[in-house]
């Protein structure tokens, strides 16, 4: 899909510092620039969407039931004469905050346990690394709606559910990153200035994990959001009436909806798959931008 | 190679221990008396005889006796009776198994013919607009997951097109192979969708690393015809790490396999697990969960003892 970069010629004029050659790199990546700028729209549209619609999410008109979109309701309403417009949107808050906030945890869990494997290396490494090869084994999807199915719906748990079970990959890529890290001379200097330990890993060496936490941050959500919707569509995630993108979609069980309401599921469908599209983008170019040794 | 895979076998089983366990303590959370679980519902007990019987089943006795217990249980089939209906939780399984293993073996070789026909043809025309058509294809499948393109396979397929029946397993009345077949297409079809896409773009990306390798250039120089030194030469070498990527998605697969049995009213084991998650029916949840995990891991390590076989390189260290 990528040409391999035959590296550029050196620019004559602006000054070269990392941070300008990755902008560069990814704005050559133009499925990148293209995710960012729709995952853009999408997070525009969720935040002020809502206001600009007439409803609110929760609305119930009796009278306007399972109304085909139209000129009122620009969507359509469902079965109990919701506006599909403001649920999806006001859905869409929901999935990404879930998104976000899961792969935050994950980040924060993954980051502290590969920091301290790959910091300190032998045995705290073997004992830390051995648990994530266990968890990464795990059939992550059987585990979560197991998990799911025991402990019960809600926002605040799906979140947690997702967060715990995605942090072993961040903890792979931080614990790399930082073996390769800790021999570079920096670090042998502050060694040999007699700073302490906690010093050195959160001020010298914790910085240079930034860039692979971040494409990590990206490809996580867009899991996260696809893992959020699946737990909801099946009615163990985002409990209604609070809307989310997957448990709209579970009105669609019914094939009478499938069939004759397609605006009920659709937009909500398309909006998952739209978004996770444009993440997977945006990771895919951040990866390229950040790490161009790094193969696809 | 003998010795690679019994070190591999060997590491899968504390694999499966510590599954169990989790699945063990999980159980411990689950509301309800444990001892409910082994008694038949429709049997009537007393008091008295519960409490024989929570000695006899050493329910009594501290965790770690009780999990000891528990896998020699389930070792020899035994996973306890449904709260539903209060029959075997193993012999239901058993009979739910087939249809999934039709359904996801379905869906893998699909996804395996298709993927790799797919890489070789976006390699082979790399840049141009097949490759280009591919490429978004593959994104496409990444992104959409199993149950929402098996919603929409139901809908344009299924429903408005009527090419496909509009799910189960079998006509009622028929269920010969043909029948069976033109159920399972639409499903298998749709769960292959993602391994597809996956495939697709490791095969892509492996063929275009070998294809430029001398020995290529030397089949090509020797005056082989290009569809040989692809299928003969290029695709047997790049083939080797796409064989890795058929099986770390089999967990993919198996989750979609769920979603989408339930989906399509499919009788098999998924939709098992997600009418137990439903009803919290707790020991059908948990066999349910310790087969199809179970299933992940032999098929990881049937991958993995693959990989050993095909390149001769690896070695377990």
């Amino acid at each position: 899909m990528r040409l391999p970069m035959t590296t550029a010629a050196p620019a004559p004029t602006a000054v070269r510092t990392p941070a300008r050659m990755a902008t560069t790199r990814f704005l050559r990546h133009r499925l990148a620039v293209a995710g960012l700028v729709l995952l853009g729209l999408i997070v525009l549209l969720v935040v002020f969407g809502p206001a600009a619609s007439r409803f609110t999410p929760e609305q119930i008109d009796l009278l306007a039931r399972n109304q085909p979109p139209g000129a009122i309701h620009w969507l359509g309403t469902d079965q109990t004469g919701r506006d599909i417009f403001a649920r999806t949107l006001s859905a869409g808050r929901v999935s990404l905050l879930v998104g976000l906030l899961s792969t935050l945890i994950s980040v924060v869990v993954g980051t502290t346990l590969g920091a301290l494997a790959g910091y300190f290396g032998g045995w705290v490494d073997n004992l830390i690394m051995r648990f994530v090869d266990v968890v990464m084994t795990f059939p992550s999807i059987i585990v979560l709606l197991t998990l799911a199915a025991i402990v019960g719906p809600g926002i605040d748990k799906t979140i947690l559910i997702i967060g715990l079970l995605g942090w072993p990959l961040a903890c792979r890529l931080v614990r790399a990153k930082l073996l390769s890290v800790r021999e570079l001379e920096f670090i042998a200097a502050a060694t040999a200035l007699g700073a302490p330990d906690r010093r050195i890993l959160l001020k010298h060496a914790l910085p240079n994990v930034v860039d692979v936490l971040v494409v990590f941050v990206s490809l996580g959500v867009a899991s996260a959001i696809l893992l959020e919707a699946g737990l909801s569509f099946l009615g163990l995630g985002v409990q209604p009436p609070q809307a989310s993108w997957g448990n709209l979609l579970t009105a669609a069980r019914e094939l009478t909806v499938l069939e004759a309401y397609p605006w009920q599921w659709m937009p909500a469908g398309a909006l998952i798959v739209l978004t996770v599209l444009a993440t997977n983008f945006v990771g895919d170019g951040l990866r390229d931008a950040l790490d161009p040794k790094a193969k696809a | 190679m003998g010795i690679y895979a019994l070190r591999r076998l060997l590491i899968s089983i504390p694999l499966l221990l510590v599954i169990t366990a989790i699945i063990f303590t999980l159980l411990q959370f689950t509301p309800g008396d444990p001892l409910d679980a082994y008694i038949p519902p429709d049997q009537v007990v007393t008091a008295e005889q519960r409490a024989i019987i929570r000695h006899e089943l050493g329910l009594d006795q501290p965790k770690a006796v009780q999990y000891a217990r528990w896998l020699q249980h389930a070792v020899q089939g035994d996973l306890g009776y449904r709260i539903k209906n209060g029959e075997p939780v193993a012999a239901e399984i058993a009979r739910r198994l087939p249809p999934t293993l039709l359904l996801m073996g379905a869906g893998m070789g699909l996804g395996v013919v298709l993927g790799v026909l797919f890489g070789v043809m976006a390699a082979v025309r790399r840049y141009t607009a097949l490759d280009n058509v591919l490429t978004v294809f593959a994104f496409l499948g990444i992104s959409t997951p199993a149950f929402l393109a098996g919603l929409l396979g139901l809908y344009v397929f299924a429903l408005k097109l009527k090419w496909f029946p509009a799910g189960g397993y079998q006509t009622p009345g028929d269920g010969g192979v043909l029948d069976i077949l033109s159920h399972l297409a639409l499903p298998a079809l749709i769960l292959s969708v993602t391994y597809v896409a996956v495939l697709m773009r490791y095969t892509r990306s492996s063929i275009l690393e070998v294809i430029h390798q001398d020995y290529v250039r030397t089949a090509s120089a020797k005056g082989v015809a290009y569809p040989r030194v692809v299928s003969k030469h290029v695709l047997r070498n790049a083939l080797i790490p796409v064989v890795t990527v058929i099986g770390a998605n089999v967990a993919n697969l198996i989750g979609g396999a769920v979603f989408l049995e339930s989906i399509f009213s499919w009788p098999g084991t998924g939709q098992l697990y997600l009418d137990a998650i439903d009803a919290r029916d707790y020991p059908m949840i948990m066999g349910t969960t310790l087969v199809l995990a179970g299933t992940i891991l032999l098929a990881n390590l049937i991958t993995d003892l693959m990989y050993g076989l095909i390149d001769p390189r690896i070695r377990y260290t």
